[in-house]
């Protein structure tokens, strides 16, 4: 194993372990910052130790006693107070006794803890960044680039949220069943979130690697709830996506789906993810992930067929407006309209107040009116689309689709 | 934990209490909820209050006592009356408050209760 090998596989044993610590520990006390400080030297005396050591056997126990032993070191954790820390110190016992006695060891409760992320009682802003924290160990910093905050603010924000949680008392807990579907989508939505800021990102820009982690995210919660078939969607939907990663680019140019390269294209990610949408077709009912999970497995077949079946396409387009009637989804649909004047009389049908910032209504508007040969139009709209588009590349993509209008 | 459950209502809510058709119903529904929140072992304490036209504030100002007629704001919705239920957690407190009337006329608002001593 070569160091950076060595480095690769103690992150992740890491990340793994951190947010079942976390989890463990915050679903006993409701204090995830007091389970956080007990952990965070505990995980860097392992990232420290474990490349030259090698992992210990049981990696969650060796940072339990890590833990336990920089808890006892009371004064230097005045962040700590000292009733929280005779609590925790509890709970770390019960954990390392459940460790020498169970043969799973701890239970696992992240997903508990990703409810609790979601919870419709923690502000909409902070449910992402929260997840990203406590479930992976993102550090503030870093969510707070991704989505594009000021550090202090996220750091603020998730402060808030974690005394929130503390000090109203929300229940860690799987929710009942009759509102089991409201709030799995309420993490879904937070994991897609963190998969947007990513993908929105592109790589190499600052939260790019985002995506990676939602991923992480999305098969964490398939691993704990694998009969959901909107969880097995949504990482299928995530997974199409991230297997163009490479194509969406040629050099700093913006690259349409509809003309890249398929050979650059992860044949890897695309068989599981169509896989992962297999599993969900056995499921009741069809949701919002699984369309537009579906609607991308559409654009990936492309690989195989060497064509895009327009009708499927238009069909899952038409579905998901009922499913999710966003403005993102109905300007995606007239997008797919195979008949341009259908397209262009869905568009007029949304909402005004809505798109006049929202540059794909202006692009699909624009390339609508070229369908229709109505020149004049769509140059005024692709303008509109260009001064809304925040990446440069996709800027200078409009321009230039303009100049053949 | 101890939770508070805040009902705040419209004067239009208010108005039901002594409107012919409405009255009963209303009061009905309260003391059905004041019945299943004692049955279930969690009832603390709670009260209904007079509108807020029956309201009196009082301030002290360099010792002198500044009595007047009215609320202590102008808000539209104003506390109509409160529960403090004792449960395990805010989602048990959320499913209670979403079962008390004012829920679905009015506003609910669910608070935790200090404990002496925080």
């Amino acid at each position: 194993m070569t160091d950076h090998q060595a480095q690769a596989a103690v992150d992740r044993v890491a990340r793994e372990s951190y947010g079942r610590l976390v989890a463990y520990l915050a679903s006993r006390s409701r204090d995830i910052a007091a389970a956080e400080d007990a952990l965070a030297d505990a995980f860097g005396l392992a990232l420290r130790h474990w490349p030259k050591e090698g992992l210990p056997r049981t990696p969650e126990a060796w940072l339990l006693t890590a833990a336990r032993r920089q808890l006892g070191k009371a004064e230097r954790h005045a962040r700590v107070i000292r009733s929280n820390e005779a609590e925790l110190t509890r709970h770390i016992e019960e954990a390392l006794e459940a460790m020498t006695h169970g043969e799973d060891g701890m239970a696992d409760e992240r997903l508990k803890l990703l409810f609790v992320c979601a919870h419709p009682a923690i502000a909409a802003e902070a449910q992402t960044p929260l997840m990203l924290q406590t479930v992976i160990g993102l550090d503030a910093a870093r969510i707070a680039r991704a989505f594009v905050v000021p550090p202090a603010t996220m750091s603020q924000r998730l402060v808030r949220a974690k005394a929130r949680i503390r000090d109203t008392g929300i229940r860690f807990a799987i929710p009942d069943t009759p509102e089991l579907p409201a709030r799995l989508d309420a993490v879904l939505q937070a994991i897609y979130a963190a998969f947007s800021a990513g993908w929105d990102a592109m790589d190499g820009v600052a939260g790019g690697e985002l995506s990676d982690d939602a991923i992480w995210l999305g098969r964490t919660l398939v691993q704990l709830m694998p009969q959901q078939t909107e969880a097995l969607s949504l990482l299928a939907l995530m997974l199409h996506c991230h297997a163009r990663r490479a194509a969406r680019r040629r050099g700093d140019a913006f690259v349409p789906l509809a003309a890249q390269d398929t050979a650059l294209w992860d044949d890897g990610l695309i068989a599981e993810a169509d896989g992962l949408l297999v599993m969900a077709s056995r499921g009741e009912g069809f949701g919002r992930f699984q369309c537009e999970a579906a609607i991308q497995s559409v654009h990936a077949a492309r690989k195989a067929t060497g064509r895009v079946d327009a009708a499927a396409l238009e069909t899952l387009y038409a579905a998901l407006v009922r499913l999710a009637p966003t403005i993102g989804a109905q300007v995606a649909a007239a997008a797919a309209c195979r008949d341009a004047a259908r397209g262009l009389a869905m568009l007029d049908g949304v909402a005004s107040e809505a798109i006049s910032a929202y540059q794909p209504y202006h692009a699909v508007r624009a390339d609508l009116l070229a369908r229709l040969g109505r020149g004049a139009e769509a140059t005024h709209a692709y303008e509109k689309a260009a001064a809304l588009a925040l990446d440069p590349a996709v800027r200078q993509f409009l321009l230039a689709r303009m100049t053949q209008a | 934990m101890k939770y508070m459950i805040i009902c705040v209502e419209t004067a239009e809510d208010f108005a039901k209490r002594n409107d012919p058709v409405q009255a009963g119903p209303y009061w009905n529904s309260w003391s059905a909820y004041r019945e299943a929140v004692a049955k279930a072992g969690i009832f603390v304490s709670g009260a209904g209050l007079a509108p807020p036209e029956m309201g009196t504030t009082v301030r002290l100002r360099d010792g002198k006592r500044l009595v007047q007629d009215g609320p202590y704001s102008d808000a539209k919705e104003q506390l109509g009356g409160f529960f403090v239920i004792d449960v395990p957690d805010l989602d048990t407190a959320l499913s209670w408050a979403a079962r008390c009337p004012g829920a679905a006329y009015a506003r609910v608002e669910v608070r935790p209760v200090l404990q002496m001593g925080d």
